[in-house]
């Protein structure tokens, strides 16, 4: 057991925990922040995507002794009131299905567009790989991130629409 | 809600209650639940939902229905504010309590809710709204003929008088309730709700991590657990040791919990119980386990390869029988032959299985992302020895069903495990445990033989199902019609074809099957729609052209059976798809189209596949589908329905195989079976046909068309004809 600090959505916090423990557990076990999601354990599915310092990184893969003084952002923090262009987009093209997995999905597109306002498909298709949506919703989720992005929702109706 | 059953009975007589209205299935529905072969008691009353307006007005729907990404929610609730004359935006829906004794049926699956509910909804809405006429009628002492409601408002015109619903409730609640079967429903061309896209209710909270889904479950005291069951299917633990898992931090208990029988198929195996999911599946590693793996490590997919080519090829039970296939096979120009095969096929629901359960000893508390709630109760009811009533079962959002959490395995398990913990525990399975513990879709072989003659006319139709059948491995051995589960749309077969035979036999295998989106149209649709387009291919005919030839409708046409297509209407997506997707027009060399049209859960669906094949590799370039699922209620969600089908009956086309070596299977994580990713994912069009007619299914239907469509494009493009899933060109030399 360790002492861990961490700085979550802007608030400190303070754990007694296994130094291995992946930060995914740590957020849903003890901080019960569950909107982050367990999909398989492997970095594979991209459920659990959350911000370490704007990058997207797997929380089943980040050990929380690794984050050290890395501000922590997670579906709850992205926006006080679903108000994050990228949440008002994933409403306005009616993303979700099951939903399971739209948060990571978020999180993923969020750490896109902040690095690249205007992405391309092919950039998209780079991002989001590692987001697994097993309803299927990939058309809906290019279009959405165009949305976001700024363009008219269109603008992704080469490829994605 | 809590509904008494006085309540129920005496239908909102309690004072103060508000107007309480049970939903009636309707008369053939009813029927139908009553004499379900699985041979439960009948329901004890024939409501599946209740409206209850309270009394202030205010309107809710407590339906026992799970929402697994398909917004019935949202579409339920359309229905009903449509007759009620109420705004959408009022309906609370409310998940139902688990009491099968107020509700008919609780599960959720076959694409049915929307099926189910249309018209019992619609007069359920309507009675609202006659009875708020009636009692303002009679406030006014008025002809009701004069009055009219919307927007939860009844209005006499002539007086410019007003009340609202909730002015009404109370004197409501005392009349009688018309005779829903007689009660008066809007024409279809004045619906302002149904038909109209409406964005979904339960969106808002999916995109900021508020809804909570069964693994969100969070209740004071709680522990968790994992499960290491045997990776051979029928195996136990021989031996264990848990010294090392036990010195694991957080680690409370080791366990062993002994594998249960039919209608829960648990595999039993050794419980780890810890503070966290993490460490609990820390302490679930450290384990040393012996397996005694049983009879089924002999099991391996090449010799039930085998075993089912084997099946195929041999006369079985016979289910269908038009003409005389052995007569007119004499008389044929031209015979095709041709062997397709199908292999298991895991759920991957993005959230793992879960639950949590709490068994306080006198009665029990469930959590549980389920699709049959009810089945949850008498499962966990007798393993504690407590009455079903005892046991309280919430309903969560589910992350993805697709038939997977029909069972009633992991809320057994759960519930061995409560029993012992005395704390609120949460069962967690791991991916690992998801994909190799599994009930899995059939692995099925299919001998087909078909014949044109020299004008290119079909001349017979001989299709012979083998596979692991579904109702094999449930039913019990006197119960049991093996080819029941498996035939389905096959027997359907609709082009006319003089001379036809359908004939199945079971092949025994130790993996559990069970029902997978669209169920056996998974493999039927693809062995149909790939064939007809072979003897297309033999007659020398466009592959449109000749669908459409044999799609006729005698004057006379009725239905065979509830599952029988309209003719007509699978023409009709036909060449609509066709339309669209330019059918007509030539494409380059190393480009195909390809189409397949297929009616399942009471929609018509046809798919055009347009691919580009280069050397051993392919590409499917856009993807154009027509649907005609009768009246539509939310157009979004059908849409939405329909991409996410096509996406998932591709990853099965195109990639995933459950394998089997040593009775276990081999794929344990997305790893090795990896869905279809964004980067994979085709454009699709989604073309709606307006219809009347009554609602049909949509979580399902979209799949079956989808690896035919694209089989069909590769032959197309390319002249290679691809009969095994996932599709796999040959390497070109």
């Amino acid at each position: 057991m360790s002492a861990i600090h961490l700085l979550i959505n802007n608030s400190a916090h303070h754990v007694e925990i296994a130094p291995d423990t992946p930060l995914l557990w740590v957020l849903r076990d003890k901080l019960n922040l569950t909107g982050t999601k367990y999909g398989c354990g492997m970095g594979l599915c991209g459920s659990c995507t959350v911000h370490l310092d704007g990058e997207a990184v797997r929380a089943c893969q980040t050990p929380v002794s690794s984050v050290g003084a890395k501000k922590i952002t997670t579906i709850e923090g992205l926006s006080a009131d679903n108000t994050h262009p990228v949440q008002l987009a994933w409403i306005a093209e009616q993303v979700p299905q099951c939903g399971y997995c739209q948060c990571g999905q978020i999180m993923s597109a969020a750490a896109l567009l902040a690095k690249t306002p205007h992405p391309t498909d092919d950039q998209i298709d780079a991002a989001m790989v590692g987001n697994l949506c097993r309803c299927g919703l990939y058309q809906r989720i290019r279009r959405a991130i165009h949305r976001a992005s700024g363009s008219d929702g269109s603008a992704g109706a080469g490829k994605g629409a | 809600m809590a509904i008494s059953r006085r309540q129920f009975v005496a239908r909102g007589a309690v004072a103060g209650a508000g107007v309480l209205i049970g939903v009636r299935l309707t008369g053939a529905l009813a029927r139908a639940q009553e004499s379900d072969a699985g041979a439960k008691k009948a329901p004890p009353n024939p409501f599946v939902a209740y409206v209850h307006v309270k009394p202030d007005g205010q309107i809710s729907l407590i339906v026992a229905k799970s929402e697994m990404g398909q917004g019935i929610k949202t579409g339920l609730a359309m229905i009903l504010a449509e007759e009620a004359e109420v705004d959408f935006n009022t309906v609370r829906v409310e998940q139902a309590e688990t009491r099968p004794d107020l509700y008919a049926h609780m599960g959720t699956g076959g694409s049915g809710s929307t099926m189910e509910n249309f018209m019992p909804l619609r007069r359920a809405g309507a009675t609202v709204r006659e009875l708020m006429i009636t009692a303002a009628a009679a406030q006014w002492n008025v002809p009701r003929s004069e009055c009219e409601a919307k927007k939860a408002t009844v209005v006499h015109g002539k007086s410019s008088r007003t009340l609202g619903y909730g002015e009404l409730v109370e004197a409501a609640e005392k009349l009688p309730i018309p005779d829903p079967e007689k009660v008066r429903l809007k024409d279809a061309s004045k619906f302002e709700v149904i038909g109209h896209s409406t964005p979904r209710v339960d969106i808002p909270s999916k995109v900021n991590g508020s809804a909570q889904f069964g693994i969100d479950v969070r209740v004071p005291e709680m522990v968790f657990a994992v499960v290491a069951r045997c990776p051979t299917f029928g195996g136990k633990p021989a031996q264990f040791d848990a010294t090392k898992a036990k010195a694991v931090a957080g680690v409370r208990d080791v366990f062993e919990i002994p594998a249960l029988g039919r209608d829960m198929f648990t595999a039993g195996g050794i419980v780890v119980v810890a503070d966290s999911t993490w460490a609990a599946m820390k302490g679930r590693d450290a384990l040393q386990i012996r397996w005694d793996n049983g009879a089924a490590a002999s099991e391996s997919t090449g010799a039930l390869r085998e075993a089912l080519r084997a099946a195929a090829g041999k006369a079985g039970k016979r289910v269908r029988n038009d003409g005389d296939v052995d007569a007119a096979a004499a008389k044929s120009a031209k015979r095709v032959d041709a062997v397709y095969e199908v292999p298991f096929l895991a759920h991957a629901t993005m959230e793992p299985m879960n639950i949590t359960v709490h068994a306080r000893g006198s009665d029990a508390e469930v959590w549980a992302p389920t699709q049959s709630p009810d089945w949850v109760q008498r499962t966990v009811a007798q393993i504690l020895g407590l009455e079903p009533a005892k046991v309280t079962v919430h309903t969560t959002l589910m992350g993805g069903g697709f038939g997977r959490r029909y069972m009633a395995d992991y809320p057994a398990e759960a519930t061995q495990i409560a029993k012992v913990a005395g704390k609120p525990v949460q069962l967690v399975w791991s991916r690992e445990d998801d994909m190799t513990h599994d009930f899995y879709r059939p692995s099925a072989c299919h001998q087909m033989r078909g014949a044109v003659d020299q004008h290119g006319k079909p001349l017979l139709w001989s299709h012979t199902i083998a596979s692991t059948s579904i109702g094999a491995w449930w039913d019990p051995p006197d119960k049991q019609a093996p080819e029941k589960s498996e035939v389905g749309g096959a027997e359907q077969m609709p082009y006319a074809v003089p001379n036809v035979r359908l004939e199945y036999n079971p092949v025994a295998s130790s993996v559990p099957p069970l029902w997978w989106r669209s169920v056996e149209h998974s493999f039927n649709g693809f062995a149909v729609e790939s064939f007809i387009d072979e003897l297309a291919a033999a007659a020398g005919q466009d592959a449109v052209q000749f669908r459409k030839s044999l799609l006729v409708k005698p004057a006379n046409w009725k239905p065979k059976g509830d599952d029988d297509p309209d003719p007509a209407r699978l023409r009709a997506v036909l060449e609509l798809a066709a339309a669209k997707a330019d059918w007509s027009k030539p494409m380059p060399k190393g480009r195909g189209r390809g189409i397949a049209a297929y009616a399942s859960f009471g929609s018509y669906f046809a798919e055009v596949a347009e691919v580009t094949v280069k050397g051993s590799d392919f590409k499917i370039d856009r993807i154009v589908v027509a649907v005609d699922c009768g009246q539509i209620v939310n157009p979004e969600s059908v849409r939405s329905q329909a991409e996410g089908a096509i996406i998932y009956g591709l990853s099965a086309a195109l990639k995933n195989e459950i394998t089997i070596k040593n009775g276990a299977v081999e794929q344990t994580n997305f790893d090795g079976y990896d869905p279809i990713r964004i980067n994979e994912a085709p454009p699709i069009e989604v073309h709606l046909v307006p219809s009347t007619e009554d609602p049909g299914g949509m979580g399902e239907p979209a799949l079956p068309p989808i690896a035919p469509a694209v089989a069909n494009a590769i032959f197309a493009a390319s002249g290679q004809r691809l009969r095994k899933l996932p599709f796999q060109l040959k390497p070109v030399a």
